[in-house]
């Protein structure tokens, strides 16, 4: 399929439409669909949430604009709703937060392939490796609090290792902002990355503030609260990579521009033909959003949309295992950290540097991600297929604190 | 739906992609943890959590005192009238959902029928009936004894935590009749046992009626428990369903 982000018209905005019903479809099955269909679900979910957070923080901000981007948005929200509502009600919270770190994982590898920007194909290998390290941890809780194994979820097709340390992720603001992309010379393929993991990221960071405190377990609880913060240092990190200086519609050109990239990306890939059906109706919707938008970006700020958007989209996001790469940039790069918006190894953090100071108090009381993480080696079956009940040799009350 | 599950492409184990799998394990040979304890861990941070706990909550003292007193010398409140209230405001919320719960298997066996072997339609409103003859017996009892049968007690709100998962596999539209009637075997096994320390508890007190109306539902909830044995060993075509529990 090739689509023509300049001239392909999709659905009219006035044809799209909804019934209740069609908002609330069966869902994919959580044992039989291949587990991709369970990642793309996700970070759709992410892209329409990230489509309606953008468009109220637009409209707060242009008076004129908020017409259009009601109307806009009334779709879009629907469109969130049909997705996110995929998700089947057998699959718990943290079965869910598994998924959401297999598309951190999976996606976030695949962007860091196809960045052609060197800097911030860093950026991308940076983040990964600490979503890496929270799949990790949470596989450790699912194994440990509810004696289940990550792999029903995962498939084999994601790693469960450790990463860069969670408890070493936790930096000062300051070192969180990266440099951003140049409007006027980024290709379309790098704003378009950036948009994605800033949807991703924040929507993850959004289901951890909503479901963690629903985990019974406190191990559960204070694991969501440590990654949580990560996960708002991540948006932090991947926001300030896109430029600040980008209009508001031309901002809002790109919004559905990578809608219109993500949806296409499923479709290229889905194997549920249902689901397919699906990724390609919303391809033609958000073909119509960006085309009345690109009707207002022209007729409003008077400039040729072929400024910001190319005609041919980019290849799709490849929705496979990067397992080989993944593991390849653990072995490089794990010991990097970041000071300012550069990576440079933890050696050069000093006792004064903001980030360690801030580190330090976090952790004073104890990280979780290490608590629940603690000698942890996955395994097929979880790791009583492997070793017994450690407290059948001796009470928890006895371990060195 | 079907009442037997069917061969399909279920990807969860690790034999849909042995190579894959294989890798993974190889994995964590290159990238061990970085140290060396165990889940005991978990355990220690539990127990701070469990030291500073201040419990689920409270029972809310009798809505009327002269009421209370009169039934303390009735002794139907017994000597621990607190337990005693929130354990039968616990069976009254329980059997509150319990109505609700055979309301979604009517209608999921109006939308696919039954098995052979299986409940009926009459079968299954007659269960939901006595539930909420139950539940109206228990709104009488509470009130009559001071309490407020619109009151969420710790052992209500304890219990709907428990049959959280009873409630999700029923409704869940995927689920089949007979693996629905799985999840209500773990309520009724559960609303059996809480029949009869309710029955302990009021006998022990003294409430000589109370005693002979909670007998009586006991009786039923037993009825309950044996159709759901019975129905369930039908679907899965066992010739019976009394070599259970207690049998």
């Amino acid at each position: 399929m090739t689509i023509d982000l300049l001239k392909d018209r999709g659905t009219p905005l006035d044809q799209q439409r909804f019934t209740w019903k069609e908002l609330v479809q069966p869902p994919y099955s959580k044992l039989d669909d291949d587990a991709f269909t369970r990642v793309r679900v996700i970070l759709m979910n992410g892209i329409e949430s990230e489509s309606l957070r953008f468009s109220h923080a637009c409209s707060r901000m242009n008076r004129d604009l908020q017409l259009e981007l009601a109307k806009v948005r009334r779709v879009e929200q629907h469109q969130q709703t049909l997705v996110n509502w995929l998700n089947p009600p057998d699959q718990n919270v943290l079965e869910t937060t598994i998924g959401f770190e297999q598309v951190a994982i999976e996606v976030t590898a695949a962007i860091a392939l196809a960045e052609p920007d060197p800097y911030l194909a860093q950026v991308y290998r940076f983040g990964l490796l600490e979503d890496f390290d929270h799949m990790y941890r949470y596989s450790a809780l699912m194994d440990r609090v509810e004696g289940k194994d990550a792999n029903n979820l995962l498939q084999s097709y994601t790693d469960v290792l450790p990463g860069r340390p969670t408890a070493v992720e936790h930096r000062h603001p300051a070192d969180d902002l990266r440099t951003p992309y140049d409007k006027r010379k980024a290709a379309l393929i790098t704003k378009l990355h950036a948009a994605t993991l800033v949807a991703g990221e924040f929507q993850t960071h959004d289901y951890y503030m909503t479901v963690g405190p629903t985990y019974a377990d406190p191990i559960g609880r204070q694991l969501y609260a440590e990654i949580a913060s990560i996960e708002e240092q991540h948006v932090t990190q991947y926001e300030s990579i896109c430029d600040p200086t980008e209009s508001w519609l031309e901002k809002w050109l790109l919004h559905e521009a990578n809608e219109v990239y993500n949806y296409y990306s499923c479709v290229e890939s889905e194997g549920n033909k249902r689901i397919k059906a699906i990724w390609e109706r919303f391809l033609d919707y958000e073909l119509g959003h960006l085309q009345h938008v690109r009707a207002l970006f022209e007729s409003i700020e008077r400039r040729d949309a072929a400024e910001v958007l190319d005609s041919k989209l980019p290849k799709p996001i490849a929705y496979e295992s990067h397992r080989e790469f993944v593991r390849t940039v653990l072995r490089n790069e794990v010991g990097l950290t970041a000071m300012g918006p550069a990576f440079v190894p933890f050696s050069q953090e000093t006792a004064e540097s903001p980030s360690v100071i801030y580190r330090s108090h976090m952790n004073s009381e104890g990280s979780p991600t290490n608590l629940v993480a603690d000698g942890y080696v996955w395994s097929p079956g979880t790791e009583l297929a492997t070793k017994p009940p450690m407290a059948g040799r001796g009470s928890s009350a006895a371990l060195p604190v | 739906m079907a009442n037997h599950v069917e061969i399909g492409l279920n990807r969860t184990g690790i034999a849909t992609s042995p190579r894959l799998a294989q890798e993974m394990v190889e994995g964590t040979r290159e990238f061990p943890p970085m140290t060396n304890g165990d889940e005991r861990t978990i355990g220690l941070r539990r127990g701070e959590y469990v030291r500073e706990s201040e419990g689920l909550g409270s029972v809310p003292p009798p809505t009327s005192l002269k009421g209370m007193a009169k039934t303390a010398l009735q002794g139907v409140l017994g000597q621990r009238p607190t337990l005693m209230l929130d354990k039968l405001s616990e069976r009254l919320a329980f059997e509150r959902t319990g109505v609700r719960l055979y309301e979604a298997l009517i209608s999921k066996l109006e939308a696919a029928g039954s098995f052979e072997g299986g409940p009926t339609r009459e079968e299954l409103v007659e269960m939901m009936q006595e539930e909420y003859a139950h539940y109206n017996l228990l709104t009488d009892v509470v009130a009559k004894m001071g309490g407020d049968p619109t009151v969420m007690t710790p052992s209500a709100d304890l219990h709907a935590t428990i049959t959280r998962g009873v409630m999700e596999a029923i409704v869940d539209a995927r689920t089949s009749l007979a693996q629905a009637l799985e999840a209500l075997l773990v309520a009724e096994l559960a609303d059996g046992d809480a029949w009869d320390s309710l029955i302990e508890l009021v006998g022990e007190a003294g409430g000589e009626i109370e005693l002979q109306l909670f007998e009586s539902a006991a009786m039923e909830e037993a009825k309950h428990l044996e159709r759901v044995r019975t129905w369930i060993a039908a679907s899965q075509n066992r010739a019976s369903g009394e070599l259970s529990l207690g049998a």
